[in-house]
């Protein structure tokens, strides 16, 4: 699947650098242009210029990003960290799970039923829209402050982008696609399952990615306005005693987790459709 | 005369179209009563000006679309819907960009529940067929234009239905690429008896290609005329192609055709 043939190749804008310089000048340019040392030279920036700011300093309550590392450490050895994120895991995975579960299969219904998405397109529609935040002292009403609020919480924020997705993923299978799949008179099952859903994995993808971001915002801010456990108690506790560092720890440790855990749900799907050659 | 009008029955049709017309919802009437025979084994092509409803009728013959008005048999059984005896060649290639060339052209297969090892092997023959050997296991997204139609065209055969129906397969495939690709599906039709319906625009092609042309008007479409170029198959292309017959077919068609343009 890597190499191509001579009368394909040339495409690759790789194959015009090779020719005009020498191989080490292109080797460099490699290591420089790999998104790897792109991304970690953006962080190199960003964290010099956090740094910077924490040794103006542009508040007291404002630590350097050496400060916070320590801090994180510290949190880390003594196991606090990580048993405050596996406390707030438990609603977020669940949220997600129960999100990403029921909203690919509403998204689906929607996508192929005229009448699920008529009933269901608009609730969902506005949930997209609305600042779902806002509702939590209502979830709090109905389901108290225990962990059904909290999944809750996830569940509204995550689920309506992964219900739309999905909705619109099936929605846009190229209608050749599916006029193919009739002319060889496939049944509707498998026009479903051999044509409109591998056709749609990587807009569900996509919209199970955003979900995730949104649940980890909702799951958070489930811990703040809620009830402070884990991660949200972390942040608050030490808010209020000021140990800034610390708190800035805990929050940094929540970003760096959400965003390992989408980059992971990337691999995974970059896993299942490499080996199908997708590009897009 | 080079160029013979007849009317529009043949001998023995496999396709018989009668009375044809078709409205879409919101009033569009794209075909207007038409009546027409295709006969077997023959490549016989819709030619007409753009959106003269060709396509239209090409899909209601494969059952793809309903008919608003008469009706389409083929083999003498009345069309309901798509089946074995039919297999269409699409435009756009409609090709699952996701799966290998190999499983592209066994799909149709695949669709009948034939049996992996089978069907792998009906369509290693068909890709053999098309030239595109040793390309199996590519993707579409790394073939040109013209390769990706000869995947559709692979597909097409490999269900080994009698009707091939090809809606402007060329349209998509750039000039150097079409005119190989041209003379290479007439000698890998010519030896299969199949009976091809063939929808074009170009005039050149359609003259080039086929035993019979039939010229629709403009929509609604109607039978304008049916024309058998006498042109010999089998001639060396580059001497079809500088044939009188040829070119006299070409200056006839596009008097006929020019009238419908404005």
């Amino acid at each position: 699947m890597t190499e191509v043939s001579p009368s394909l190749g040339s495409r690759d804008p790789g194959a015009s650098v090779q020719r005009l310089s020498g191989p080490r000048r292109d080797r460099a340019v490699a290591l420089a242009s790999h998104p790897l040392t792109l991304r970690l030279f953006t962080a190199l920036i960003l964290f010099s210029a956090w740094e910077y700011a924490g040794r103006v300093p542009v508040s007291a309550g404002f630590p350097g990003f050496i400060e916070t590392m320590k801090a994180m450490a510290e949190m880390t050895a003594d196991g606090l960290l990580v048993a405050a994120l596996l406390i707030t895991l438990q609603p977020l995975a669940l949220g997600l799970a129960i999100s990403a579960v029921i909203g690919i299969g509403l998204g689906i219904g929607m996508g192929l039923s005229r009448v699920a998405e008529w009933l269901m397109a608009p609730p969902f529609i506005v949930m997209q829209a609305a600042p779902m935040a806002a509702l939590i002292p209502l979830l709090v009403f109905a389901y108290g402050i225990g962990l059904a609020a909290k999944v809750l919480t996830v569940c509204i924020m995550a689920m309506p982008v992964i219900v739309l997705n999905s909705y619109l993923a099936i929605r846009q299978t190229p209608a050749s696609l599916i006029e193919m799949g009739r002319s060889f008179q496939g049944s509707k099952p498998q026009i479903i399952l051999k044509i409109m859903l591998p056709s749609a994995s990587p807009v569900i993808f996509a919209g199970l990615r955003l979900g995730a971001a949104a649940g980890f915002i909702g799951a958070i801010l489930a811990e703040l306005l809620i009830t402070p456990t884990g991660i949200g108690d972390l942040i608050t506790y030490n808010q209020s005693i000021a140990e800034y560092p610390k708190m800035y720890a805990a929050i940094f440790s929540v970003i760096a987790l959400s965003v390992l855990f989408i980059e992971g749900l990337g691999k995974i799907e970059a896993a299942i459709f490499r080996r199908e050659g997708r590009r897009a | 005369m080079t160029a013979r009008a007849r009317p529009a029955i043949a001998d023995t049709p496999i396709i018989e179209v009668k009375n044809l017309s078709k409205t879409y919802e919101g009033g569009v009437e794209a075909l207007n009563d038409v009546s027409l025979d295709v006969p077997q084994g023959k490549l016989t092509t819709l030619l007409g000006p753009s959106g003269c409803g060709k396509t239209t009728l090409l899909k209601i013959i494969a059952g793809l679309i309903p008919s608003t008005k008469g009706e389409v048999r083929v083999s003498g059984r009345m069309v309901t819907g798509p089946g074995p005896d039919r297999a269409f060649v699409f435009q756009d290639f409609a090709l699952m960009p996701w799966a290998t060339v190999l499983r592209n052209v066994a799909f149709g297969l695949e669709l009948r529940g034939v049996g992996r090892e089978e069907r792998e092997a009906v369509a290693r023959r068909h890709i053999a067929e098309v030239g595109l050997a040793g390309f199996e296991h590519r993707h579409p997204h790394e073939l040109s234009g013209g390769m990706r139609q000869r995947v559709g065209l692979a597909r097409a055969l490999a269900v080994d239905a009698d009707v091939l129906l090809m809606d402007e397969p060329f349209s998509s495939v750039d000039e150097q690429t079409r005119r190989k690709f041209q003379e290479d599906m007439l000698s890998l039709l010519s030896a299969r008896g199949k009976t091809v319906l063939f929808v074009t625009h170009s005039i050149e092609e359609a003259v080039y290609l086929s035993d019979r042309i039939v010229l629709l008007s403009r929509r609604p479409s109607r039978v304008a005329e049916v024309i058998e170029p006498d042109i010999r198959r089998g001639d060396d292309p580059e001497a079809i192609r500088r044939h009188p017959a040829y070119l006299d077919t070409v200056e006839t068609i596009w008097q006929g055709l020019k009238r419908y343009l404005d």
